[in-house]
């Protein structure tokens, strides 16, 4: 059979899998930006603790996804629970490191003179330096689903949801006629995935960040 | 030392700032009165202290010792954002809020203080005329759209936006180019004889202290107070070497900056007005002792210089567009602008309006030479002086020279 018939057979079965693989990686991503925020938040005017946190993020980073994955069997067993634990994981550097970023880049005159002006460290974080910062914190995310939709491919492996199912089929009978197929399809409906995440993001920035800052 | 006859609106009691690894305190004992409805300028050498100083008077720097009185109050243990919405406060920087529009810019404080949307939309629109923008074309802009000097405006506009009796402005119009800032200064000049805000101003350049303040305080290290006193005071009659060294050379020029146009007498010249014809602006000419007619239109508005060379290459009667522009001041100009403008113009009269644009009289080149030497005069006599202070004995003028 070749790719395009493939496709017209199996292309319900790779949407089913195409819409679990985004909404894993969806799930991970926020769970992710809401943990990577707040540390942000909580370090980035503290250079000790904001070292710790970044070095802590970039080691989880290191881990190979296999190795990560294997690890966590014998705790949290097989299927979504461990991915997405996974991805949280793999997903906080580039959310902490440019939430940290953005933060810190903020003009500080402009903190300064909201302060004079008698905000108060709440106001001034939520009115002032998050709205200043969300671009670049949104382009965290952005590097962060990216990264994240390749390692939940990965996550078939202890039988995560996914496209990584039809991959991983597709290699282990790598001489029957439909494997190259499958592991074409599969890669295929990430790369796709990837292309339609990324296009959100752009229409998401245009929808948040204020046209003061574009 | 209490204002002209004003109350004090700021007292400071032996403030002391000591950063932390600091050898020499940034600022040192410092007490100081600041009277209701003046500019006191803060003017020093870069590090003196002059932003230190201010920034304790809003609590943005809490002092390490003494108090800060705002009314009476003492506002040292005050909870400090509700002290600042009652303060306005410009920076160098301006530090207008990038991501948010003008309108929402100088609604900061309104709304931190709970007004209802009405009231600030009209207040919002109030303040951008205020500062002689037009309120339709800008309040929906973002800062990234405002020229430089146009956003120092808003920046003074947001810092009134609650109508603060008091305003602290740190080198406000420091990041801008001469020309921009000098109608800056006149703008906020004029602003302030309005709006009677009590005004601490920070600059490190001695000629913005004597063109705005009504006081100043001149510091050393440590925000010691060199000299706090009025600008003519303190040029004609400097505390000491330091206070005299950062006045610097041409004292007297600088008081030129000191006496404004309306001060002065003014000269008469001869006009005409458009649709005069020839033969009796000749005559108006010959029967002068000047060398051209400044012409007016309808409103009394001066258009131009007629000259003598004008009328007899003309030949009908003399038009509204004829003649070279005259260099033109309003009553409020010091004469250091006058002479400015003369010396822009090359001509060696200024025509002077009145408050409405009409011509009013005229300001000769010899009048500012005059005032110039009268300053000199002055100058000197206050040298002699202090010489006869210094060795009483002598009987003889010690410093005169023979002539
Ligand atoms: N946050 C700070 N920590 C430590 N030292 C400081 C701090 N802020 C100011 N200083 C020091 O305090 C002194 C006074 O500083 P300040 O900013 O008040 O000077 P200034 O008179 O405003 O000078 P300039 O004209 O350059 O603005 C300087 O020696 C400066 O280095
Ligand atoms: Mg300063």
């Amino acid at each position: 059979m070749n790719f395009v018939d493939y496709l017209g057979n199996r292309w319900d079965n790779l949407l089913e899998l195409g819409v679990e693989h985004a909404l894993v990686t969806a799930l991970a991503v926020a769970i992710a930006t809401v943990i990577g925020v707040g540390l942000g938040l909580l370090t980035y005017d503290r250079p000790r603790l904001r070292q710790l946190v970044i070095a802590t993020c970039s080691v989880f980073l290191t881990i190979p996804s296999l190795a990560l994955f294997g690890l966590f069997i014998s705790w949290l067993g097989l299927g979504t629970t461990p991915v997405v634990t996974a991805l949280v994981m793999y997903s906080l550097l580039p959310i902490v490191a440019n939430t940290i970023v953005g933060l810190r880049g903020v003009d500080p005159a402009v903190v300064e003179s909201a302060q004079g002006m008698g905000m108060s460290r709440v106001q001034r974080l939520f009115r002032i330096e998050l709205p200043l910062a969300w671009p670049v914190i949104l382009t965290g995310m952005r590097v962060s689903t990216l990264l994240a939709l390749g390692i939940v491919a990965i996550g078939a492996y202890i039988l995560g949801p996914g496209l990584g199912n039809d991959i991983f089929a597709g290699l282990s009978r790598i001489s029957s006629p439909n494997a190259l197929n499958l592991v074409l399809g599969g890669t295929l409906g990430v790369i796709v995935l990837a292309i339609l995440f990324d296009l959100l993001f752009v229409l998401l920035n245009r929808l948040t960040t204020s046209r003061g800052v574009r | 030392m209490t204002g002209l006859g004003g109350r004090t609106k700021i007292r400071l009691d032996e403030l002391t700032k000591r950063f932390p690894g600091q050898a020499q305190p940034a600022v040192q004992g410092l007490s100081m009165e600041i009277p209701e409805g003046e500019i006191v300028i803060f003017v020093g050498p870069s590090g003196c202290g002059k932003t230190t100083t201010m920034k304790m008077i809003n609590r943005l720097i809490e002092p390490t010792s003494g108090r800060i009185f705002l009314d009476d109050e003492d506002v040292t243990r005050a909870d400090p954002d509700q002290l600042r919405r009652r303060i306005g406060y410009v920076i160098q920087q301006i530090g207008l809020f990038p991501h948010q529009t003008i309108a929402q810019n100088i609604a900061t404080v309104p709304k931190l203080l709970g007004w209802d949307r009405r009231r600030i939309a009209d207040r919002v629109d109030e303040l951008i005329g205020l500062v002689g923008m037009d309120p339709a074309e800008y309040r929906d802009r973002f800062p990234k759209q405002l020229s430089g000097g146009q956003r120092q405006r808003i920046g003074v506009a947001r810092a009134m936006s609650a109508d603060p009796d008091v305003m602290l402005m740190d080198e406000p119009f420091g990041a801008i180019d001469p020309i921009t800032r000098d109608r800056l200064q006149n703008e906020f000049l004029r602003l302030q004889a309005e709006i009677k805000k009590t005004i601490v101003f920070v600059t490190h350049d001695i000629d913005e202290a004597i063109k705005m303040g009504d006081r100043i305080a001149i510091l050393r290290e440590g925000s010691q107070i060199a000299q706090f006193d009025t600008p003519e005071r303190i040029l004609v009659d400097p505390a000491d070497e330091f206070v005299a060294d950062f006045i610097g050379r041409g004292a007297s020029l600088k008081r030129l900056s000191l006496s404004r146009v309306r001060d002065i007498a003014l000269g008469d010249w001869p006009t005409v007005t458009a649709g005069t014809d020839l033969a009796q602006a000749r005559r108006l000419l010959t029967e002068s002792d000047k060398g051209s007619l400044l012409l007016l239109d309808a409103q009394g508005v001066p258009r131009g210089w007629i000259t003598g060379d004008h009328l007899r290459a003309a030949t009908g009667p003399i038009a509204a567009g004829d003649g070279l522009p005259p260099a033109i001041v309003r009553p409020g100009a010091t004469l250091s602008d006058t002479l400015n403008e003369m010396l822009t113009a090359r001509y060696s009269t200024a025509v002077v309006l009145d408050d409405d644009g009409r011509y009013s009289g005229v300001v000769e080149i010899d009048t500012i030479n005059e005032a110039i030497r009268g300053m000199q005069t002055a100058e000197r006599e206050r040298l002699r002086g202090q010489a006869l202070v210094d060795s009483p004995f002598d009987e003889a003028d010690p410093v005169e020279p023979a002539r």
